[in-house]
């Protein structure tokens, strides 16, 4: 393993290089890796269109686009896991053609991936050194796994024991075990998709620390994420894809959040948010005393919700924000408490009994419990409200199904190739907009929306807030858990604030800040 | 707001021959295969063979598609053989001719015919019933809970089998409008249709229109696709699988009970292996093990295959053995295409 890293670029030189459209001799040794000319075609949609990337060696490159502007393509086209239809891909001037992670792990390229991918139920060494234990007289060398194992560890400063199980580590330390994989692979390049998505502010700098490291020790970063403001913080170079084509490459620190912005969805925003129309007007929901059954979960919740009303619920994470909105959707089980709806006590036994109760979820787990990924976009959006479609002898109306659905997809702004399509084909955006239609075919009184714009590009979360406003306009009643303290002060009209399970307070949204939100956070810790 | 985008055209990618080959595979070696046969024996296309070969997939069908409804709700079912066999002895005990000399109830008079066919289903939907509240409310493993259930069902036809006065002898001498039952045809001139195609034709629309047009079916696809999605979607998820296990157990019991009228008599080992018969028909046809994939014209077209194989090689002498050679490596090269088809690539 240890020779590719040690390779200088210069030693490749004699290796032919077939010229792209943009490349000459003289720019190899500049980049670790260059990406020219890449397309990829998936039925009825050109998810790349020719696109470029340069990574210089020692750098962190964020590379940005809406959902489906074709980011995640371009990775997996280059771990082989997708076959690109044209273009070619240079690893130090050299030709590559991955087929497996495994080749790509070879060459010194590794991905941290948004979903991380361990054996959960074995311990770190055995997932840091999996396909390549180090055996002695034929058996596995445990002490030097070990070893090994914490000289990475010291390396990054990372401070876990080897032999502590996966299962047992929280998400941030599952992922530095990972990027300490990466880094014992003696890879060049790391793609990190998405690292901060489940991290708190802490283990978020942790990371960032052993980002600059591992610039300083040369090896190039492609950092994958919609978070503008981290961007700004960590990346050196920046460059944008917009709908699978190449829009261009630019220099992190002279680049405004706004001009990034603009590049991304191709037009101003003149706000993240939208103006705030709606009115709160009568109280129709008190929720009274909820208590979990888990006696760790949440203790004792009681607020009102009113009419037109967005109510946003912030907290740490592990303040059981979740638990709480989930608990009153009747998807988990309370000790006590009531729910009033318009003043009539309502028992949301389970979601069925909670749907008819007027009340809908948009879970924070999208893939665990939000799609059906081999199913359709027609069977996705109706499948919470079949009955509205019963006709004669119990049948299904196809027409009024198909109808709802386009109905979904026009004002979401859906983009799929058909209704037929399979849901796990449509990006994360589109996907979450799906399960939004599906909620709102359901014509709910409570929306409650767990951290909806999760892993969504800045173009459909202004769409998601629009469309929050509008309902809230026509009266809806909204609940938004969310992590990201802008949108919270963006949209809301009140904010609860959950701590360590307990509620802290609840502020007017016009008058707080962001200051005595994190302290009304940290209250009960 | 742009609304659905409109695809693009992607005709012009060369036509790839090995994707093709590949993605027809068991269509193309179906095809290759009927070719050898008819060109060493020409006969064998003939109205004759192709009735044969419809009405003896009939009853497999109506099991492929009983187990097909539990594979798309992400489970399996490894008593319907078993399932098949109690509801096969059964009726054939209850439906013995009068003037037969060995019978298991002598005093027993001639019954409609529907009696025990209703008694026999019975049984099957409440065995499958148990199998589905063990899955859906003790959270057994399907392969676990029906493989229980898969020897308990052999314990109770033995059981109900071997006794006096005749002891373990096959139940045959079966009431004549019974046997008329599933080896009879509609007659029109000199073409006649087995009435096994006509059942098994009406049970493939039944469980088509149930999948497809009614509530059952999609819950039962959105159980099978992602349980946890179809809950916070309000599916009652009990409900669904119950529903998926007691809907297989009535097609098991019927088709049990078709299957003792067509053979003419019955044992406690009528049924044995036909799980795997039909679950290899539903994998072939296009289901996956991982749930909430599976159209009905797909088991049809997986269960005519292997009867096309079967009765093909046979009509051209080759060895049963071989056979089995050749239906494993089509269940292998089937789910090996379909997983190499749901890697987007």
């Amino acid at each position: 393993m240890d020779q590719i890293a040690d390779a200088t670029p210069a030693e490749k030189t004699d290796q032919e290089v077939t010229v792209g459209p943009i490349g000459s001799a003289s720019e190899k040794n500049e980049y670790v890796l260059e990406m020219r000319g890449i397309s990829k075609a998936f039925p009825g949609v050109q998810a790349l269109d020719a696109v470029d990337f340069k990574l210089r060696p020692g750098s962190i490159h964020a590379l940005l686009g809406e959902n489906g502007a074709g980011k995640s393509t371009l990775m997996k086209v280059l771990f082989g896991i997708y076959r690109k239809d044209s273009g070619e891909i240079l690893i130090e001037g050299e030709p590559v053609e991955f087929t497996s992670s495994k080749q790509a792990l070879d060459h010194g390229v590794s991905m941290v991936h948004q979903e991380l991918n361990q054996v959960r139920s074995t311990r770190i060494v055995d997932n840091l050194w999996l396909g390549r234990f180090p055996t002695k007289n034929g058996f596995i060398d445990e002490q030097k796994m070990k070893v090994d194992t914490q000289e990475v560890f010291d390396s990054l400063d990372i401070n876990l024991d080897p032999h502590t199980r996966i299962s047992d580590l929280s998400v941030s330390s599952a992922q530095m075990v990972e990027i300490a994989k990466a880094v014992s692979y003696n890879a060049r390049i790391i793609v990190m998709d998405e690292p901060t998505s489940s991290l708190t502010e802490n283990e978020v700098n942790h990371l960032f620390r052993i980002l600059r490291t591992l610039r300083e020790n040369g090896t190039a970063i492609v950092y994958i994420s919609h978070k503008m403001d981290e961007i700004k913080q960590i990346a050196d170079e920046v460059t944008i894809f917009r709908d699978g084509k190449y829009v261009g490459t630019f220099d992190a620190a002279t680049i405004s959040i706004d001009e990034i912005i603009h590049q991304m969805v191709g037009r101003n925003l003149e706000n993240w948010f939208p103006p705030k129309t709606n009115h709160p007007g009568e109280v129709i929901l008190e929720v009274k005393d909820f208590s979990s059954t888990n006696p760790r979960s949440f203790q004792g919740v009681s607020f009102d919700l009113r009419e037109g009303e967005i109510l946003g619920i912030s907290g740490l994470v592990g303040s059981q924000r979740t638990e709480l909105v989930e608990s009153i959707f009747g998807y988990r089980t309370i000790q006590n408490g009531t729910l009033l709806k318009n003043g009539n006590s309502v028992v949301n036994r389970n979601p069925a009994v909670a749907i008819q109760n007027g009340f809908s979820l948009v879970t924070e787990e999208r893939r665990a419990n939000g799609i059906f990924g081999v199913a359709d976009v027609t069977f996705n959006s109706t499948i919470a409200h079949l009955k509205a479609y019963l006709g004669k002898f119990s049948m299904l109306n196809d027409k009024g199904m198909r109808e709802d659905t386009q109905r979904s997809v026009d004002q979401l702004s859906i983009k799929t190739p058909s209704q037929k399509t399979r849901l796990s084909s449509l990006s994360g955006g589109n996907q979450q907009k799906v399960i939004l239609g599906r909620w709102l075919l359901t014509s709910p009184d409570i929306l409650l929306l767990d951290e909806p714009t999760r892993g969504i590009d800045v173009g459909a979360k202004y769409e998601i807030y629009q469309l929050m406003i509008e309902l809230a306009n026509q009266g809806e009643a909204i609940i938004m858990v969310s992590s990201e303290m802008p949108e919270l002060l963006g949209v809301t009209d009140r904010i609860l604030v959950m701590s360590n399970g307990r509620m802290a307070g609840i502020v007017d949204t016009k008058e707080t800040t962001q200051e005595e939100i994190m302290t009304l956070a940290a209250k009960y810790l | 707001m742009e609304a659905t985008v409109t695809p693009k055209d992607t005709s012009k990618k060369p036509f790839n021959w090995v994707e093709f080959l590949l993605n027809n595979a068991i269509a193309i070696i179906l095809i290759m295969l009927l070719v050898v046969i008819v060109i060493i024996e020409p006969r064998f296309l003939s109205i004759v063979n192709f009735r044969n070969i419809l009405a003896q997939a009939s009853t497999r069908l109506i099991f492929a598609l009983g187990v097909g409804g539990i594979i798309i709700a992400k489970g399996t079912d490894l008593s319907l053989g078993r399932q098949v066999g109690i509801a096969a002895v059964i009726s054939a005990s209850l439906l013995q001719a009068v003037d037969y000399a060995y019978r298991m109830y002598p005093d027993l008079p001639k019954l409609p015919i529907l009696v025990p066919v209703l008694a026999v289903v019975t049984i099957t939907a409440i065995l499958s019933g148990i199998n589905g509240f063990v899955v859906a409310k003790l959270k057994v493993d399907p392969f676990v809970a029906t493989l229980g259930m898969q020897v308990i069902a052999f314990g109770l036809t033995s059981i109900y089998f071997d006794r006096p006065p005749y002891g373990a002898q096959p139940i045959g001498g079966l009431d004549r409008d019974f046997m008329n039952w599933a080896q009879g045809a509609f007659k029109i001139g000199s073409f006649h249709i087995p009435f096994l195609i006509i059942y098994a034709t009406v049970v493939a629309v039944i469980v088509w229109v149930l999948w497809n047009k009614t509530r059952f079916g999609k819950n039962m696809y959105a159980v099978g696709g992602n349980i946890d999605a179809a809950t916070v979607s309000g599916v009652n998820v009990f409900k669904a699988l119950m529903s998926t296990y007691i809907f297989a157990g009535i097609l098991y019991g019927l088709g049990g009970a078709l299957e003792a009228a067509r053979v003419g008599s019955a044992t406690n080992r009528t049924g044995e292996g036909y799980e795997l018969d039909a679950i290899a028909a539903c994998i072939v046809g296009g289901l996956s093990f991982n749930g909430g994939i599976g159209t009905v014209p797909g088991i049809i077209f997986g269960t005519l295959i292997f009867m096309v194989i079967s009765y093909g090689l046979n009509f051209i002498g080759i060895s049963p053995y071989l056979q089995y050679i050749v239906k494993g490596l089509i269940i292998i090269i089937a789910v090996a295409i379909d997983s190499r088809k749901y890697k987007s690539r």
